[in-house]
């Protein structure tokens, strides 16, 4: 569909956390499904939301708006939980909606001015304009935890 | 010939899987030897093992395995026949040469660089063990060549052959040669290998099919064999067989045509064996009976059938069973909801179906056991190493090597238990001298035992050195800053340093240890098998360190608990009984610290809910449920719960590092009603309870606001 002259050659899945607007390259998603309740972790940290049943897998599932350091919105019903995958193992992201799925290419990206105060610098791998909108592209590497650095 | 690679490949893997047989027999026949076995069986087991890889080798084109394997084999073969009687270090040397070739079978199957210089060094001390006789064994590895490459050269015999004598040999095997799983087809086979052979069948004895006895040999050959062989290598064909058969070679200058060829009736009796298969399928036959048939003989037990079975297959059968539980459990959820009579058809037809799940899991799980002797016998090699490397006699003494564990318990046991074994020979064993000046003797001794105690299995490695040095470790800790000085701690609390990140008692960094890699990550892999290690010392007659895991990986029989609104999950074997409480039940020891009287004892009381973060402490402990539960330790400890949901059977899905598990949080399991459950291990919990370190115990709180 993306078939214009330029060459498209990323696509972004665009979503809203805590109302800023944030993208993932669609590669690294797996679905997207609705909120369920979840079961809690105890001692985990307070962005790890917990673990639901992903059709008999335990998947834990992460409060992305906790994780960029934002407040934690209310859930409900509409909130919905991106399954991204990450060197093979899946991941939940709870966000407050999905927007869109757009096609870029990659020469649209801009790396993020330095800006070493600023916790989210390291999870926001590039920005891209869509529709005069700001859209953060997320580095998911930097966001879930990768088994080893965060074992105590 | 490409398109039979695939069926070499697989015959390449069946040749390796079977190697790894003939090794454990190979090792448990020197073990035999070393504690002083008479029995010729033994030696005999030893020698075919070592044969029969290198036969297995040779068809493969293995060489630098039939190199050593041959040489092996030649030392073994004199001790077989009596002219070597191996002395303390001929068998250490049995031993390093069984390790070594372990290492080299390991290097071909993974098409690894194969350590040559080990491999000559090693030959040079069995060459040493045989005198000088014996060097020109060196050209037999060039016998086993033209096999290996016969799989597609069928114009061998055009190799020179200078000066070509005509042997006639007759052979007759006897029963025993066959109940012993020798192949006469391997024999002429190798015949053939020596030079051009004439082979014919003596069918002349065979009766008729009814007076036929179908375990009486009948069927003689006679072979007439051109080739530039002498007559002793012609019999080195035979020398397994020995005394198995009648065997008669003679020059065929002197005795012309053997008369029972002629008389031959049936023309298919004849086939020429001039070297190479005579057509691409048979390498495969040829193979395969080789390294299989000494282990039917070897193994001494009585013959079993066995189903070789691709682990993918039960992975996939052992998923579905558990799938199957979940399903049960969503089923019988639903029944009950929908109002049925217990005593309905369909309720009891839920029983029986119930029952025949848990029959199936049962059934699943006995086919991913395994004994542990394969990890046991590994062990053994690991502690000659480490004795060698440190300079210190030490004997292991393995028991229940029949205990039956999860496959995939024992390979990930491998690496924890090695360390443990290097640990317990190079700080557990004192130095020769302290040995002997505390009365011990000399050579330490290396226990390891694996046994099932109440739903668990037990493995133990435990030493007679000096026991852990409390007051050291307590100052090596506090030197490394790992606990405040001048702390109180108890003799339990002091052992347990030693399984914290960074800490090493090692004087100085040995060969062995001390490099860092420490118990912390023994425990740490341990745990993440779902199990548990404690430490047993006492000063100056040794440590143990005892290793408690689950039966399996997959299912538990859990009690199904509620506490605060979350669901969680108890294995069923831990929990002792239910208690209701009343008032005066729970006295307070000191504040925050609560016991509960249980018939006249004493039992601490933990609360789940707080332990876990889920709420505040409770105000008043009446009427509350308590779940008394059995440590590890001999000890029982009282959980406080809100409520008791169900005794069931539950699947245990793992749950890694990146869901950040807590410590007492086992696993995770799926309900009937689609959610997911932490399974706790209550020793763990408790454990950690004792010790929430101060962060946890913020976050605890956060939590309890937010909820």
């Amino acid at each position: 569909m993306a078939d214009n002259t330029t060459a498209k050659d990323l696509e972004l899945l665009t979503f809203r956390v805590a109302d800023q607007e944030y993208s993932l390259d669609i590669m690294s998603v797996r679905e997207i499904c609705g909120w369920t309740r979840t079961t809690p972790m105890p001692h985990a940290p307070a962005f790890m939301r917990g673990v639901i049943n992903l059709r008999g897998t335990v998947l834990p599932v992460m409060d992305l708006a906790l994780r960029l350091n934002m407040q934690s919105q209310k859930t409900s019903d509409r909130n919905v939980i991106i399954v991204v995958t990450l060197n093979g193992t899946l991941t939940g992201l709870l966000v407050d909606a999905v927007s869109d799925i757009v096609a870029i290419s990659v020469e649209d990206l801009q790396t993020p001015p330095e800006m070493s105060s600023d916790p989210q610098s390291t999870v926001v791998r590039a920005l891209t304009v869509i529709d005069d909108r700001m859209i953060r592209v997320l580095d998911l590497a930097a966001i879930v935890p990768s088994g080893t650095e965060e074992v105590a | 010939m490409s398109d039979q690679n695939d069926p070499m490949a697989e015959i390449r893997a069946s040749f390796f899987i079977e190697c790894e047989e003939l090794l454990e027999a190979l090792q448990d026949g020197l073990s035999e030897m070393d504690e002083g076995s008479e029995d010729p069986e033994t030696i005999n087991v030893v020698f075919r093992a070592v044969h029969s890889i290198k036969g297995g080798a040779g068809a493969f084109g293995l060489e630098p395995l039939v190199r050593f394997a041959h040489r092996y084999e030649t030392v073994l073969d004199e001790v077989r026949s009596g002219r070597l009687s191996p002395d303390h270090e001929g068998q250490k040397l049995f031993f390093q040469a069984a390790d070594h070739l372990s290492d080299l079978v390991r290097a071909c199957r993974d098409d690894a660089t194969v350590p040559e210089d080990q491999s000559q060094a090693l030959l040079d001390q069995l060459n040493g063990l045989l005198g000088e006789q014996e060097e020109d064994t060196e050209v037999t590895p060039e016998e086993f060549e033209p096999l290996g490459l016969s799989l597609d050269l069928p114009d061998l015999d055009a190799l020179p052959a200078p000066a070509l004598t005509t042997y006639t040999i007759r052979f007759k095997p006897e029963a025993e040669l066959y109940e012993t799983g020798n192949e006469p087809q391997m024999l002429l086979r190798n015949l053939g290998e020596l030079g051009e052979a004439q082979v014919s069948c003596d069918t002349s004895a065979l009766p008729s099919l009814a007076e036929l006895s179908p375990e009486t040999p009948y069927v003689a050959w006679t072979i007439r064999l051109q080739t530039a062989a002498a007559e002793p290598e012609i019999r080195e064909v035979f020398e397994f067989v020995e005394g198995l058969c009648e065997l008669t070679i003679s020059d065929a200058s002197d005795t012309e045509e053997s008369p029972p060829a002629e008389t031959l009736p049936d023309a298919p009796a004849t086939i020429a064996l001039a070297g190479p298969a005579t057509d691409p399928v048979e390498p495969e036959e040829a193979a395969a009976p080789s390294p299989d048939t000494p282990r039917k003989s070897g193994s001494g037990a009585a013959a079993k059938s066995v189903v070789r079975v691709d682990l993918e297959r039960i992975e996939r059968l052992v998923n579905l069973v558990g799938e199957l539980v979940i399903n049960q459990a969503m089923l019988s959820q639903s029944l009950e909801q929908a109002g049925l009579s217990p005593h309905s058809d369909a309720m009891n037809g839920l029983e029986e179906f119930q029952r025949l799940t848990r029959d199936i899991q049962d059934s699943v799980m006995m086919i991913r056991a395994q004994p542990v002797k394969s990890l046991f016998q590994r062990m053994s090699r690991i502690v000659r190493e480490a004795s060698a490397a440190v300079g210190k006699e030490v004997r292991l003494v393995t028991e229940g090597e029949a205990t039956e564990v999860d496959k995939t318990v024992i390979e990930r046991l491998a690496d924890p238990l090695t360390h443990m074994i290097r640990n317990a020979v190079d700080h557990g064993l004192e130095n020769n001298e302290a040995r002997a000046s505390s009365g011990k003797p000399s050579e330490g001794t290396v226990r390891l035992t694996a046994a099932h105690r109440s739903g668990r299995v037990i493995i133990e490695v435990s030493d007679d050195g000096s026991g852990i040095d409390r007051p050291r470790v307590l100052k090596i800790a506090t030197e490394k800053g790992l606990v405040p000085p001048d702390v109180q701690m108890t003799e339990a609390e002091i052992d347990n340093l030693l399984f914290m990140p960074g800490f090493s008692t090692a004087g100085k960094v040995s060969n062995l240890s001390g490099r860092g890699v420490g118990m912390d990550v023994v425990r740490t892999a341990i745990q993440s098998l779902g199990g548990r290690i404690n430490i047993f010392s006492e000063r100056g007659k040794g440590t143990t360190f005892s290793i408690s895991l689950p039966l399996t990986l997959a299912v538990l029989d859990g009690m199904v608990v509620r506490v605060a609104n979350e669901t969680l999950v108890l294995p069923l074997n831990v929990v002792v009984e239910t208690l209701s409480l009343g008032p005066g039940d729970v006295q307070m020891l000191r504040p925050g610290a609560f016991v509960v009287r249980v018939r006249g004892g004493f039992v601490p009381l933990y609360d789940l809910g707080v332990i876990l973060g889920y709420r505040g402490p409770l105000q008043d402990h009446d009427r509350g449920i308590v779940l008394l539960i059995a440590l590890e330790d001999g000890n029982r400890a009282a959980l406080v719960i809100d409520g008791i949901e169900d005794q069931r059977q539950v699947v245990i899905k793992g749950l890694d590092e990146s869901f950040y598990r807590a410590p007492g949080i086992a696993a995770a399991t799926i309900l009937g009603d689609g959610q997911i459950a932490l399974i706790l291990d209550p020793s763990d919990v408790i454990a950690s309870a004792g010790s929430i370190r101060p962060k946890d115990r913020a976050l605890a709180e956060r939590m309890v606001e937010h909820g």
